[in-house]
């Protein structure tokens, strides 16, 4: 899989999540948080979605490694990587 | 026969656009079915039906918005035999709809016809009244007059000066945001004009719920792990059994204790407003059943889909407003609710236990109560037993 369907699925998840949201206006590197108004609630639904779509088990304490696009890129094309 | 009612989905809740019917007449319908969507101020809603039976016929359309207890279809029930259904402009709204777990029978009864039928009447309207439906642009012949004989009261003419306001014409200039604004303030206004709040306020040491939490969740896949939130809402379910009066609902002049615990959980929306749906049964599930539940209510909140039963049946709320930076929210009760349930942020704060000083999270919990139903010290039993309760978090 690589980086770009990665973020094809982080991206289809969002949106999921915050369905008003423009998802193309979303910048990489910037928190996640910040710029959809979302919540812990909706990180965990985030969470719990990648957990669906892409079959990898996210031990809570890397949940800081997800507060950005770039950042979940990185860490799950990792987490991929040495499955 | 059953009526199908418009629902109050929340004191907040004057009048609903029927969107779509999920069912056609002569279609078989249990009880707890969704069989229609309905908009409000605030969300699009599922609506549950609270009679099982066939649907006999359907009285409003598609795009109509009417008034909260208008009969929106005819549902004859088995074994029962159907009756011509009543005129549908005069009624009297009918009652909220019963939680799921209360008995059907308050519901399939129809309400009764009104005692006043608007047309066939003479006006009995004070000159104050009068001018005030006036001034309002209010027609006097359209409205049933809650005094003694059927007379129009000043009161009779705000109510119908607020359900105008919520008609059609004035709404399309409305969008969803500044309609759901105005619910809030009216239910709000109400609340601090009719209902005298007490506040209290307490701080309660996380460090054993929190320690226990991380043990939990290490054992836990992503989908079953648990929020704190959750602990802290199953603490409230758990308290309130001890102190019944602080989960009524007011009506009719008194609090009527409920026969279980709904938490309402307030979700902030994106873009502003919230809402505050049930979590059914909070004392009752383990808190793995509480999370999964959450999380779905949240998720369906912020999307806009949520069930009828969950809106009109909270018995208390719990806000939380944690996440925004504070330390404790003083809220305001949601009628026809007697309490509500507060926590601010978690912080590390020095805490002193036997005189030995340690660094530990704490959360302030506040609860505003209502002092026509309970008194501080009553509010106070119910703080103390959350605390309790979240001193022994594998308990609960």
């Amino acid at each position: 899989m690589t980086k770009g369907e990665i973020k094809e699925v982080i991206l289809r998840v969002l949106g999921q999540i915050a369905p008003e949201a423009d998802l193309s206006q979303v910048k990489p590197d910037r928190r996640i948080r910040d710029q959809l108004d979302i919540d812990s609630m909706d990180m965990l639904n985030f969470v719990i979605g990648i957990h669906k779509e892409l079959h990898v088990d996210i031990p809570e304490a890397d949940y800081p490694k997800l507060a950005t696009v770039d950042g979940c890129i990185n860490y799950l094309a990792a987490l991929r990587a040495s499955h | 026969m059953a009526e199908f009612v418009m629902p109050q989905l929340g004191a907040d809740m004057n009048a609903g656009k029927l969107v779509a019917w999920r069912k056609k007449v002569g279609d078989q319908v249990q009880r707890g079915d969704i069989i229609a969507d309905v908009e409000t101020d605030k969300a699009d809603i599922e609506v549950e039906v609270f009679a099982t039976g066939t649907i006999e016929k359907i009285l409003v359309q598609p795009g109509e918005k009417v008034p909260v207890g208008t009969p929106l279809a005819i549902i004859s029930e088995e074994g029962k035999p159907s009756a011509a259904p009543p005129p549908r402009a005069a009624r009297k709204p009918a009652v909220a709809p019963a939680p799921p777990t209360a008995p059907a029978a308050a519901h399939a009864t129809p309400a009764p016809p009104p005692t006043v039928k608007p047309g066939a009447r003479r006006l009995h309207i004070s000159p104050v009244a009068r001018k005030l439906a006036a001034d309002l642009g209010i027609d006097t012949s359209a409205i049933s007059g809650t005094g003694p004989g059927g007379r129009i009261t000043l009161e009779d003419i705000q109510q119908a000066a607020q359900a105008k306001e919520a008609a059609p014409a004035a709404e399309v200039a409305l969008d969803r945001q500044a309609r759901m604004r105005q619910a809030i303030a009216a239910a709000m206004a109400r609340s601090k004009r009719e209902i005298p709040h007490y506040y209290l306020s307490t701080t309660i040491d996380m460090s054993r719920a929190m320690a226990w939490l991380a043990q939990e969740n290490l054992k836990r896949s992503v989908e079953d792990r648990l929020v704190y939130g959750v602990l802290l809402l199953k603490a409230v379910g758990l308290a309130l059994r001890e102190v019944p009066e602080l989960n009524s609902v007011w009506t009719g002049g008194k609090a009527v204790p409920s026969s279980a615990v709904h938490v309402g959980v307030a979700i902030s929306l994106r873009g502003g407003g919230l809402v505050a749906p049930a979590l059914h049964d909070t004392d009752r599930q383990s808190l793995g059943e509480l999370m999964k539940k959450f999380r779905d209510l949240v998720q369906r909140a912020r999307a806009g889909s949520l069930r009828s039963s969950e809106l009109s049946d909270p018995t208390i709320t719990v806000t939380s407003l944690g996440e925004r930076g504070v330390e404790a929210v003083f809220g305001i009760i949601y009628p026809p609710q007697v309490a509500l349930v507060g926590f601010g942020k978690l912080v590390e704060r020095p805490w002193s236990v036997e005189g030995q000083i340690s660094s530990r999270p704490v959360i302030t919990a506040t609860l505003s109560g209502d002092h026509r139903v309970s008194d501080g010290h009553r509010g106070a039993v119910l703080l103390a037993a959350v605390d309790r309760l979240l001193q022994e978090p594998e308990k609960l």
